[in-house]
């Protein structure tokens, strides 16, 4: 490998290096960090997070942003619990995914036909949502103690919780939309290049819509699992995790303008922000220094990847 | 004024970007107290000279000296060190700050950092040395277009600039603005200014300029003496006597009258006004004007791009409204636009992705993309244009221009489209890549597709069209027939719409 195919490594991979990196010093520094146990479990806990940041994954290349993810995911949360109690377990887990996608269909229609940069259009539908869920749920927690529904996010299926299976089927069948699909196509071109995406006959509202619809239903999924892991729905429990997952997105080198990125990246950047938890947690670590840790191993990652880029 | 150096001298000067030379061997002095017009058709390098004068492009050979010494690295801070300024075919203003801020833009009065409140006086004095006047409090925004360009010329007087260089300061204006500015221009004049003039419009030059520098294909072939000259001489020297240029390829005739295309009265808010004209099956048309004439506008408005509020298009045997390009590229209508990098190509995927975006339902089945097909189509057009690097899956933003434009062109071509409009179908190609696309245009009208080519280059529509319109101000004023007309008369013809 010559200088510039080294540089262009790091650009791209700056992310899988950090996950490499932190992996072997965590199983160098603690016997329990790689066991089959520790794993399944960081895998389980991101499981929402990696879905709703998988779908992000298409509104960021698309050339938007969502912050309402987490109040569609507190929607989700509240939306279900209730309903398993009203009606019936399956349907409460059902149901979130449909809210979920009509929510963020509502989004895509609101940026697509006023015009609005999406990024001010999900801030106030983030905290219609919220505060919609809060209504709903009159501030108060809804437990909901039934195996019928709890089996999403305890069960598991061949050994490995059943909800590492839901995230890996939909980021397996994102990514074959991504880079397989014609729309797929559309959405990199679209953040790409939108003049040049409208000119070659592209409905490009109707592109952005689907991203938007897409995270909306990945919110609602996410809500449906951790609802369902933690028997509980609760109005808060979305707060903050657009954050969290846009950073995830970033981090991974889907790149922020729009046009360039990957699912797999996104995946890559929930497990690193997952394990910098972990390490703490295993090592007994003073949690104080959590915050200043995450960032710093962020600052790490932009730091590789921009110093390739001088290339 | 004759003891005096020059203020600025430009000895055997040239410009290249990326090895294309734009500007070679212009040797020029511009005096104090004096107006210098520079004209030329599109493409002969105005512009560049200009921001070389200003300090906005480096020289790539050559010595620039500003009174006497050696300038030739300079940048446009440095240059306004020595006086001159660059007046921009864009106004560069900031339109949410007053005319004192804007005026005093970089250069405020501070103390610690801290502003001074005397910008108002500031700029009354200014304003009374200099006998422009405008309210200073005024947000510039909410300006009228001259009193934009006043705030410009300001600014560049605040500096105690010697020498404003003004790139197209026109473009925008009406007639009694016009006569404004060049009110100011004389007043400049006179209190020793020296004015480098940028413009197409004949008259414009001739009302105030003392000397007119022409350029043609990046050379400077001249400098006239205002008082010795009229319209006629200057269009001949734009001109020049050589009936030179490359060799087209030989064109057939359209085989048959048979209307393809037929639009009339079409209108639309971007400019169009009331434009009817025709296109035969395998026909080349042209569309002639200068920049700004609203040649692209009427393509956008054909295509819809841009909505119609009037008119008709009937294409082939049936009535077209409610354009889109969508239906326009399924209807085999397509344009190829002239920017390439805003408009035209996705520069952040690869050849096939960009080949095949119009036309992914034909490489689709299921909504999934048939690779193997798009790959063997990206092939076949890589093959046809002779696109290299040959790299099916190659990074846009890695291929020249000229490959960039052959992909471009190849994109819209992919499907056997029936009529293609091509904006600057050559803009910023090499002669090899220029020569294959004129090659193409005329083999595809041959066998099937009818063109309409639109180009700032007079010589390249006569060459390829069949037949051309004339256009300003968003109208077609004229038709013609290429192989009955020269250069000369069509330029003629142009100069005297304005």
């Amino acid at each position: 490998m010559n200088q510039h195919s080294i540089l262009r490594f790091l650009q791209s991979y700056a992310v899988l290096i950090m996950v490499v990196a932190l992996v072997i010093a965590l199983s160098l520094l603690s016997d329990s960090f790689l066991t089959t146990r520790n794993v399944l479990n960081i895998l389980n806990q991101s499981a929402p997070l990696m879905i709703i940041a998988s779908a992000m994954t298409l509104v960021i290349i698309a050339g938007g942003f969502d912050l309402s993810v987490g109040g569609i995911f507190s929607m989700g949360a509240v939306c279900s619990a209730w309903l398993a109690l009203a009606v019936h377990p399956a349907v409460g887990l059902i149901a979130a995914p449909i809210i979920g996608l009509t929510l963020g269909t509502i989004n895509g229609v609101i940026i697509t036909t006023l015009n609005v940069h999406s990024f001010l259009a999900t801030i106030a539908t983030s905290l219609i949502f919220t505060g919609t869920a809060i209504v709903i749920s009159d501030g108060r927690l809804i437990p909901v103690r039934m195996d019928e529904f709890t089996w999403l996010g305890r069960g598991k299926i061949f050994n490995i919780y059943t909800s590492i299976w839901v995230t890996a089927v939909f980021a397996v069948l994102l990514t074959f939309l991504l880079t397989r699909t014609s729309l797929g196509r559309k959405i990199f071109a679209v953040g790409g290049n939108e003049e040049a995406a409208i000119l070659s006959g592209i409905r490009t509202r109707w592109i952005k819509t689907s991203t938007f619809a897409t995270a909306g239903f990945a919110a609602g999924l996410a809500a449906s699992i951790a609802t369902s892991r933690i028997s509980m729905g609760q109005a808060s429990a979305g707060n903050g995790m657009e954050l969290q997952a846009i950073a995830a997105v970033i981090l991974g080198g889907t790149s922020i303008y729009g046009g360039r990125g990957a699912v797999w990246r996104s995946i890559a950047g929930v497990i690193l922000l997952a394990l910098i938890n972990n390490g703490f947690n295993i090592l007994n670590a003073d949690p104080f220094f959590r915050d200043l840790t995450t960032g710093l191993v962020i600052l790490a990652a932009i730091g590789i990847s921009a110093f390739g880029r001088k290339s | 004024m004759s003891l005096k150096a020059p203020l600025l001298r430009a000895d055997n000067i040239g410009v290249s970007f990326s090895g294309v030379s734009v500007l070679r061997g212009v040797t020029l002095e511009v005096n104090h107290g004096e107006i210098l017009g520079l004209v030329g058709e599109n493409g002969a390098g105005k512009s560049t000279l200009g921001k070389v004068l200003g300090g906005y492009y480096s020289l790539s050979e050559g010595v620039l000296y500003a009174g006497g010494e050696d300038v030739s690295g300079w940048k446009a801070h440095t240059a306004l060190n020595h006086g001159i300024a660059m007046m921009h075919q864009e106004i560069q203003i900031v339109p949410a700050l007053t005319v004192a801020q804007n005026v005093f833009l970089g250069f405020e009065d501070t103390k610690f950092g801290i502003l001074k409140p005397n910008e108002r006086q500031r700029l009354k004095q200014l304003m009374s040395e200099t006998g422009f006047f405008l309210n200073p409090a005024i947000v510039t925004s909410d300006l009228p277009i001259a009193d934009q360009q006043k705030v410009e010329i300001l600014r560049s007087l605040a500096r105690k600039a010697q020498m404003i260089v003004m790139d197209e300061p026109t473009s925008s204006l009406t007639k009694d603005e016009i006569t404004q500015l060049h009110e100011i221009m004389k007043k400049l004049k006179e209190r020793g200014t020296a004015i480098i003039y940028i413009s197409h419009f004949l008259d414009d030059i001739l009302d105030v300029c003392d000397r007119i520098a022409v350029l043609r294909d990046g050379s400077h072939v001249a400098t006239l003496d205002r008082n010795k000259i009229s319209k006629p001489d200057l269009v001949a020297a734009i001109l020049g006597t050589g009936q030179t240029e490359t060799q087209y390829p030989k064109k057939s005739p359209p085989k048959t009258r048979k209307k393809i295309l037929d639009v009339s009265g079409l209108t639309s808010p971007n400019g169009t006004k009331n434009v009817t004209f025709e296109v035969h099956e395998n026909e080349i048309v042209g569309l002639i004007g200068f920049v700004g004439s609203g040649r692209t506008e009427i393509a956008r408005a054909l295509v819809g791009a841009d909505t119609s509020t009037d008119g008709k298009v009937k294409l082939y045997t049936s009535d077209y409204s409610n354009r889109t390009p969508a239906k326009s590229t399924e209807r085999g209508l397509v344009m190829v636009p002239e920017d390439r990098r805003g408009q035209g190509l996705v520069i952040t995927l690869p050849v096939r992705a960009n080949v095949t975006l119009p036309h992914l339902q034909s490489y689709t089945a299921g909504g999934v993309i048939l690779t193997q097909k798009e790959r063997s189509k990206t092939e076949e057009i890589i093959d046809f244009f002779d696109i290299r690097p040959t790299v099916i899956d190659g990074d846009v933003t890695n291929y020249s221009g000229g490959n960039q434009q052959k992909i471009l062109i190849g994109k819209w071509l992919a499907e056997s489209p029936k009529i293609v409009i091509l904006d600057e179908p050559s803009r910023g190609v090499d002669i090899g890549a220029r020569e294959k696309i004129h090659r193409s245009i005329v083999e595809l009208a041959a066998s099937g597709a009818s063109f309409i080519l639109i180009s700032s280059e007079i010589e390249e529509v006569l060459g390829l069209a069949h037949r051309a319109y004339l256009v300003n101000d968003g109208q077609i004023k004229a038709e013609i027939l290429p192989d009955e007309t020269t250069e000369r008369d069509v330029l003629n013809t142009l100069f005297s719409f304005q």
